[in-house]
């Protein structure tokens, strides 16, 4: 250890800690194998279990805990070997994995207690798995020595020299998290012999040079006898902020009949993120053309060791009509409604032996929202069923537009609603195809640009707050902002001399009708372009954006939020009227100072803060309600950040409260309006509108109180009408005053 | 207000019974906004409830109140005498909203009364003469006279076509 | 002359492991309980690496990294942060704002060091 000596009460300490972690590590072991016997784990399950071995045996090391070691080293190899999909889950290897987990729980016991454990416990345990390794996986010698190892060369191997040429583009991302090329550089030396080309083609002229964007690329040669693993290890920091390629340059002898089939196995790249953590996550379709998934043959335990396994496998989930489930959604929100009615009535009439009731009324509060929840859960389904049709597509297009393509999927194990889910099919299929056909260039000129030939389109998916979050990422040519703003300007969707920023201009292939391709093909077509794409998402309450960089790629984001259903909201007063604002854009709220709030020349208003000026929208007049705090140094400013991390500040009489609202569809009877994303109904069954905050940010602001197309009608001149108010010019004071 | 639901009610089913079965005949909802009556086609009528509050929305014609809920739909809701220019209604609990169908859609429409259940034979609806007493004549699919009242009827798809009730200006892209 | 690091944890055990480990690799080290005794100890030193746990009161590390990346004296220095197995969904978050890197827990001293080499040599 090179971190000094260690007295024995820091010892002590951080044993404690390590102890407790392994506490941890093993109460979810232990839930991840109990699960592999019900059904097959899936890569992120396989994933979880591998990296609580992995951490015990780290820790264990630390602490030199040898027979832990060693023991959880067999544990993970076996593991490893999973999760690449070289050995099969069969109950066999099931029954190993879960004793293994026991073995490893009282080991890790022993540890603690310091006692001593017979000197064979565990062996039989120990015996199998790598009778496994050596039968299934066929790696032979696991027991033994290493000298098959080299001729092997399993991927956890450790010894022989290989040969790997790794390609390494940072993006402007890797020096805005403070990391280092050239440390990164420093540490590949470590693992071996290393040849290093930088290419310095991708450097622009001096004084059109970012000094905070990533100009450089490097190829590093490296001869080593550490794995693929150990070098992505050291990108391990940047695999997201970079483009990597770890390729090894001299043929091992595949084992497995997997990757027989296909033909550039030496050549194919490999993600360091797949290598490192993910690889049987990933889907490459290529691959997945060329060779026969390994199909689920079931291999009987021939020698079963005695186990709880055996029998204790059967079915836990049943089939339920989607129709019972919805009905089952909509009745417990009409419930959340109805309770919250009642709650408030309760309390307004703050009746004697009030206290009891307030009390039930709490607890039923909470058993619906649990109940809530429970439903919702039923209905979120991982993204797999959509993300699982995209390589078939990615087959059919490649194919037809004559270019190679290979798709890496991560995270389809992310749950989202099952409404949700089937919105989702249509704009991935459209964003996939654009980009295999648009976004990619074809093979030659890839060359030429000196990048792989195959294409790559990553489609990623993962959970960001109550969103989900879906990227679709290419590494093809890139938006040429110039030609895009000629063909808006052409097609009349901008001004020639209008200054947009890059944003503002990449943003324009949402606009609607637009397609640069030079070629109308019969693949992407035109006129159904991104802005039915956008369309489709805001619809579900999401937004798209683009982020590109000319001649590397371009990525596609999707913000949707994970439910159709409910949303956290925060809801505020204005005037007579509620709206309810989510939860996540909301930054903060505070009371300006009269001084803080400026008008500006245009017409509108910004509200300074710390050193930012905010442009103010006001509820009130933009909904015209009368009765509001018109200044927002009596009322408050809500301060919301947009996806883009836009901001603006809304301003409104008071904060009612969080809550969490069950959202009811405006454009069941009503074409979407801008700035309202929907509805709720509140408790005392008025209606409270749900903002959309992107939305409200490109909204003019009204600063008169007059509708739009509100023309002034002849006054009223009968007086049969007795309701018939004197024409005031304030209409819309009308549906207030009832 | 109760007591013109329930006639309703009653001479609908009375009526159903008796005349919806004659070819060539049609029925209507007839209703009163200010000193005129206006009738739309039963078949579109969904139901007739009081007048609750209204949630307004940014950006719409002046004859769009905002949305109400009904039983947990949300409803957008128009002022027709606003609609007809003839100023605006200030709703009262004793006002009525006659919940509509247009092209699948669930409407709210305000009005101050509702009168009567017309039984109409066809050659009764009379074409609308060129009219400047009302601003949009456009929307009116013919007049019948029942007992020397004369009756306008709306067409809703005409008063309520899609874009006119579509949210002014695509702020969304 | 010593790098000097700072970390940021709230539990003290952690915060004398780390502590410990770099000082005896020949690092200097301050510390700091949560995001904003981390901010003012910022304001008033300057660090050549931040070492910050996730999970704290008053203010998360992943508010940290984000406040630390948005302007001022430190804004590009290296940060760290101190995820869990399984963290998954935090080191996402950690790196969305605009961490160097991360640092499994629970770790060794020798791990420890060689990561913060990695980033700060």
């Amino acid at each position: 250890m090179s971190g000094g000596k260690i007295t024995g009460d820091e010892f002590a300490q951080f044993r404690k800690t390590f102890f407790d972690e392994c506490d941890e590590l093993l109460t979810n072991l232990d839930e991840r194998l109990s699960c592999l016997q019900e059904e097959t784990a899936d890569s992120e399950a396989l994933n979880s279990i591998f990296r609580a071995v992995h951490s015990i045996k780290a820790g264990a090391g630390a602490f030199n805990y040898a027979r832990l070691v060693a023991f959880s080293h067999k544990y993970e190899a076996l593991l490893d070997l999973l999760r690449e999909g070289r050995i099969e889950q069969s109950e066999r290897v099931i029954t190993a994995l879960v004793n293994a987990g026991d073995i490893l729980a009282v080991l890790v016991e022993a540890a603690q207690m310091e006692q001593d454990l017979a000197d064979d416990y565990g062996a039989d345990v120990l015996d199998e798995l790598e009778q496994i390794m050596e039968e299934d996986g066929g790696v032979e010698g696991a027991s033994a020595g290493d000298q098959d190892q080299a001729e092997v060369e399993v991927s956890n191997g450790d010894d022989g020299p290989s040969r790997f040429r790794i390609s390494f583009k940072p993006h402007a991302e890797l020096f805005r998290h403070a990391n280092e090329p050239l440390l990164l550089v420093r540490e590949l030396k470590t693992l071996g012999d290393l040849t290093i080309t930088c290419d310095l083609s991708g450097l622009p002229p001096l004084r059109s040079l970012e000094p905070e964007d990533a100009y450089l690329s490097w190829t590093f040669e490296l001869a080593t006898g550490k794995s693929r693993d150990d070098i992505a290890e050291v990108f391990e920091f940047v695999e997201d902020d970079c483009d990597l390629e770890i390729t090894r340059l001299d043929t091992a002898p595949v084992s497995g009949d997997q990757e027989k089939g296909s033909p550039n196995e030496a050549e194919a790249p490999v993600e360091a993120s797949d290598a490192a953590a993910s690889s049987a996550q990933k889907t490459s379709a290529v691959a997945e053309q060329a060779s026969p998934k390994p199909t689920a043959k079931v291999v009987p335990a021939p020698q079963n060791t005695k186990g709880p396994a055996s029998g204790t496998t059967g079915v836990t989930s049943i089939r339920v009509d989607l129709d019972r489930v919805d009905r089952l959604v909509n009745v417990v929100g009409e419930l959340v409604i109805t309770q919250s009615m009642l709650a408030q009535e309760a309390a307004e009439r703050n009746e004697a032996g009030g206290l009891q009731a307030a009390q039930g009324h709490e607890e039923m509060a909470t058993l619906i929202r649990e109940l809530q929840e429970c439903v919702m859960a039923i209905r979120m389904q991982p993204v797999k069923s959509v993300f699982a049709r995209m390589p078939r597509l990615v087959r059919e297009v490649s194919a037809k537009v004559g270019k190679q393509v290979r798709l890496l999927t991560t995270g389809e194990q992310t749950e989202v609603d099952k409404t949700v889910i089937e919105e989702l099919a249509d704009p991935l299929t459209h964003m996939i195809r654009n980009a295999i056909d648009h976004g990619l260039e074809d093979g030659e000129t890839r060359k030429e640009r000196g990048k792989a030939p195959v294409g790559t389109i990553k489609l990623a998916a993962k959970h960001a707050g109550g969103n989900i979050l879906i990227q679709v990422t290419d590494d093809g040519a890139g938006i040429d902002r110039r030609k895009l703003f000629d063909k808006a300007v052409e097609k009349g969707i901008v001004a020639a001399d209008a200054k947009l920023g890059d944003d503002e201009i990449d943003d324009l292939i949402f606009a609607p009708g637009f397609s640069t391709a030079k070629a109308v093909t019969d693949v992407s077509g035109r006129g159904v372009g991104m802005d039915v794409v956008r369309r489709n998402i805001n619809n579900l309450g999401g937004r798209i954006s683009v982020q590109s960089v000319l001649g590397k790629g371009t990525r596609f984001t999707l913000t949707i939020p994970l439910t159709l259903a409910v949303l956290d909201g925060m809801m505020v007063a204005v005037g007579r009227e509620k709206y309810i604002l989510p939860l996540t854009s909301i930054v903060e709220s505070f009371q300006p100072e009269r001084g803080q709030v400026r008008a500006l020349a245009g017409g509108g208003e910004v509200v300074s803060i710390r050193g930012e000026f905010i442009r103010l929208i006001y509820l009130h007049r933009l909904f015209n309600v009368p009765g509001a705090i018109t200044e927002p140094w009596n009322g408050l400013v809500v301060l919301l950040e947009t996806a883009n991390g836009g901001k603006i500040g809304v301003v409104v009489d008071e904060l009612i409260g969080q809550q969490q609202v069950v959202i009811k569809s405006l454009q069941e009877n009503f074409d979407p309006v801008p700035g309202v994303s929907g509805a709720t109904i509140l408790g005392n069954g008025k209606v409270a509108l749900i903002l959309d905050i992107e939305q409200l940010r490109n909204m003019p602001g009204r600063s008169d109180g007059s509708r739009p197309n509100g023309k002034h009608h002849i006054p009223e001149t009968s007086s049969h009408a007795p309701d018939a108010p004197p024409n005031d010019g304030q209409p819309a004071a009308m549906a207030q005053t009832g | 207000m109760d007591d013109h639901i329930d006639g309703i009610d009653q001479e609908t089913d009375a009526s159903e019974a008796a005349e919806t079965n004659q070819p060539n005949t049609r029925q209507f909802i007839s209703f009163r906004v200010g000193d005129e009556e206006f009738a739309i086609d039963i078949m579109a009528v969904r139901e007739i409830k009081g007048w609750t509050e209204t949630a307004p929305l940014p950006n719409q014609p002046d004859y769009n109140l905002g949305v109400m809920n009904l039983r947990g739909t949300i409803v957008p809701t128009f002022d027709l005498r606003r609609r007809f220019g003839m100023g605006g209604t200030v709703a009262t609990p004793y006002h009525v909203v006659i919940i509509a169908s247009v092209k699948e859609r669930t409407i709210g429409l305000l009005v101050d009364a509702v009168s009567d259940i017309l039984t109409v034979h066809e050659d009764q609806i009379r074409p609308v003469p060129d009219m400047e007493r009302i601003a949009a004549a456009e929307f009116l699919s013919g007049i019948i006279t029942v007992e020397e009242n004369m009756v306008v009827l709306l067409s809703l798809e005409k008063l309520f076509q899609r874009g006119d009730v579509t949210a002014s200006g695509d702020m969304a892209a | 002359m010593a790098k000097k690091i700072l970390t940021v944890d709230d539990s003290k055990t952690m915060r004398d492991m780390v502590s410990f480990t770099l000082k005896g690799a020949g690092f200097e080290v301050v510390e700091a309980e949560d995001g904003v005794d981390a901010l003012s100890v910022l304001d008033k030193t300057k660090v050549d690496l931040i070492i910050t746990d996730i999970n704290m009161p008053n203010m998360d590390g992943v508010t940290l990294v984000k406040r630390v990346r948005g302007g001022g004296a430190h804004r590009s220095v290296p940060i760290l942060v101190l995820t869990t197995e399984g963290g998954e969904q935090k080191k996402a978050d950690g790196r969305a704002a605009g961490a160097t890197g991360w640092i499994v827990k629970p770790f060794t001293p020798d791990k420890l060091v060689q990561v913060v080499n990695k980033v700060c040599p």
